[in-house]
């Protein structure tokens, strides 16, 4: 065993391990941080995208020295067809601001800058240890770890479970299940370099300015899923990912969705010659509210991916693990200056605070939505994108026929395909969903 | 006893890159590990201590980001960790690194006792000479013994070592004196983990830091491109080879094993001469 006691010990260095372990090392907590990957950010996986605000909270002045590629002032939705796609797009010169809005990030690189932040601000950090066990007593509490290094237990007061998606190690102490394959997606990035002029000639962007684009439709062949692509200083992250279960149900392969979306032809242009130098994979909690699992206990809180914590809708993952880090490190904060001990009812702070922020409240607001999408992917994601891609190709061709005709026409693809029935009852289920 | 082990930060020769027009490696963007020769020898010496007792000081000469490699080194369990770095060692080839290294360890037996043992590994991935653990033991007047496949015994009041060096043609058994330097061969043991008290005490210690002037330097004009009289006239990425594959396909006897040997022997003449004769013999 080993002597030494520590407040806190955060397992994981992502975004909710090193907010958590930054915001209690910040308020003088004694905090010992364990990750398993070489260093903070070789293990992460992300987009990525950067929002400000939520950054702020943790470190105000963050933009002076963190590693941040581009920030955003175009958005792009692109429903795909086959052929095509249909797109919304918006762009506005109110982004380049003097503090931007969102950044795009690479996460290998931003992580390490965190990390240097959560040493800075008094925490220990130590890495290529692998946690692989929660030490209980004889009443469940949970009083320390045990790593894959010899040497025995490490004990404290609370442990912050920042362990990422699949969250093994709350799953094997009983805390909470291991993600069901409807609660994850797994998404496959490459990154594509190019020089910094051709991105800005391809995107419409110059200096730090970067876009992005969301893309949705026959590229997930009817699975639920999404693709992406965004700009950073010298390289395009492309990605896309679908939900587990949707591929153990189609039998397609991750890089094969990959391969196609990178030869759809309103795609491939933007990667013309560029050199791949990196490809990642990884999971994402897609559950949405209904998948929260317990969030604190005797001893210990969860925080970040392993708490499910991820807005599909808007693909906001990194701030809600950030934000939920850092709650739980003030809740904790609070609970020790108070002399208090880290029982489950004085740790339920951190859930009413949880409660409070945008994290739940978001996550709440579309809560019918993962089950909605899920059971009606064929249609939100093959069938509609079809229909209003032929749709837009018919209000956009001029080839002689009457206007009137063309609408019945449009009108009609709509009806054959899904009946009014159909799809009234979608557009009300979507809105519900929505609200 | 203090045993100081030499190591360096190379690049990662498993992710490495050969730039396509000056055929230098290029460095930039490439993980760095620790050269996995000296593994071996930072190994060694943890036994050593381990057994004996004592210190184990890991030493490098390198930029600023070297650090990450001594901290590692302490993760493995070293006790104290020091960084040579200075603009001024920029360029150094062998006979300055030696140089250099042979200082800091003089200033390094001055702070924290004199050195029983110096390590190195049996060279680097990087620059593939050999030359810096001899040139160290020069420098320093230590015995030096290379390619050591084993520390037979260790003999602390004798204070004597006995080694086993691996020799063409054979192995040697060679007894020397304390100090010495030992530059160890590959494969000759397997780095340890590091326990969780050393994973602690590496994540809360001080790399020490030195520069040329800390590190006891006077003349400068050992140092860096200015001591290094070695000259990279070409660099070069060996040609592929013109020769292709042949594949042998058995004759009409169907006898693979003897159309092989027939291949063979129709490139070297000699060979099938030889071994007639051989064959007579019996």
């Amino acid at each position: 065993m080993i002597d030494e006691r520590f407040d806190a010990i955060v397992v994981g260095a992502g975004m909710a391990g090193n907010a958590a372990a930054y915001t209690m090392a910040s308020r003088g907590l004694k905090v010992l941080q364990l990750e398993r990957g070489e260093y903070s950010g070789s293990k992460n996986v992300q987009g990525a995208i950067l929002y400000a605000d939520m950054m702020e909270k943790i470190i105000p002045d963050f933009r002076e020295d963190a590693p941040l590629e581009r920030h955003l002032i175009e958005q792009r939705f692109w429903m795909m067809g086959e052929n095509s796609h249909t797109g919304l797009h918006y762009r506005s010169d109110d982004f380049n601001e003097e503090k931007p809005n969102r950044y795009t990030i690479i996460r290998a690189q931003f992580d390490k800058w965190f990390s240097s932040k959560v040493r800075e601000a008094g925490a220990l950090v130590v890495c290529e240890t692998t946690v692989t066990e929660l030490v209980q007593d004889a009443y469940g509490k949970v009083i320390g770890v045990k790593t894959d290094r010899g040497g025995g237990q490490i004990h404290a007061d609370v442990v912050v479970l920042a362990e990422g998606v699949t969250g093994l190690l709350g799953a094997r102490a009983g805390l909470r299940k291991i993600p069901k394959p409807t609660e994850v997606a797994l998404a496959v990035k490459e990154m594509h370099f190019m020089p910094q002029e051709v991105i800005e000639q391809r995107f419409n962007v110059k200096g730090n300015e970067g876009a992005v684009i969301e893309a949705a439709g026959t590229i997930s062949e009817g699975m639920t899923g999404m693709g992406f692509l965004y700009t950073n200083r010298e390289c395009v992250s492309v990605g896309i990912g679908c939900l587990v279960s949707d591929f153990q149900k189609s039998g397609e392969s991750p890089y094969t969705l990959l391969e196609k979306f990178k030869r759809h032809p309103s795609i491939a242009p933007l990667l013309e010659g560029s050199e791949v130098k990196e490809y990642a994979a990884h999971l994402i909690p897609e559950g949405g509210f209904k998948s929260i699992p317990q969030l604190y206990g005797e001893g210990w809180v969860v925080v970040g991916d392993a708490a499910q914590l991820n807005n599909a809708i808007h693909r906001e993952g990194s701030n809600l693990a950030m934000t939920s880090g850092r709650i739980a490190g003030e809740a904790i904060f609070q609970v020790k200056s108070r002399k208090d001990p880290m029982t489950a009812s004085n740790l339920s702070l951190y859930k009413k605070m949880l409660d409070d922020s945008f994290v739940i409240k978001d996550l709440k607001k579309y809560k019918d939505m993962p089950q909605l999408l899920h059971i009606q992917s064929q249609n939100f994601f093959l069938t509609y994108p079809q229909l209003v891609n032929k749709a837009m190709q018919n209000f956009v061709r001029v080839d002689g026929t009457p206007k009137k005709e063309k609408e019945k026409m449009t009108v009609k693809s709509f009806t054959s395909a899904r009946s009014w029935a159909g799809l009234f009852g979608d557009a009300f289920k979507l809105a519900r969903a929505w609200r | 006893m203090h045993i100081v082990v030499c190591i360096k930060q190379v690049p990662d020769s498993a992710q490495i890159r050969v730039h396509p027009v000056t055929n230098t490696i290029m460095r930039q963007g490439v993980p760095t590990i620790i050269n996995p020769y000296d593994l071996f020898a930072l190994e060694e010496a943890l036994r050593l201590r381990d057994k004996f007792g004592g210190e184990v000081t890991v030493l490098t000469m390198g930029p600023p980001s070297a650090e990450d490699s001594l901290r590692k080194a302490l993760t493995f369990g070293a006790d104290r960790a020091v960084l040579l770095t200075d603009r001024f060692f920029a360029g150094s080839d062998t006979l300055a690194t030696s140089f250099a290294l042979a200082t800091a360890i003089t200033k390094i037996g001055e702070t924290w006792g004199v050195p029983d043992l110096v390590f190195t590994g049996k060279q680097t991935i990087d620059g593939d000479t050999a030359q810096v653990g001899p040139g160290i033991a020069k420098r320093l007047g230590l015995m030096q013994i290379t390619y050591v496949a084993k520390i037979a015994e260790f003999d602390p009041a004798d204070r004597t070592i006995t080694l086993e060096r691996r020799a063409e043609g054979g192995t040697q058994v060679l007894k020397s004196r304390l100090p010495c330097l030992v530059a160890m061969l590959e494969a000759t043991n397997e780095i340890r983990r590091g326990t969780m008290v050393d994973a602690l005490r590496a994540a809360r210690a001080e790399v020490v830091k030195w520069n040329a002037k800390d590190a006891g330097v006077t003349d400068l004009n050992m140092c860096g491109l200015k001591g290094s009289p070695t000259i990279v006239k070409r660099v070069f990425a060996p040609s592929a080879r013109s020769e292709k594959a042949k594949f042998i396909e058995a004759g009409d006897g169907g006898n693979l094993s003897e159309a092989l040997i027939a291949e063979i022997f129709s490139r070297q003449p000699s060979l099938e001469a030889d071994l007639t004769a051989l064959a007579r013999g019996f």
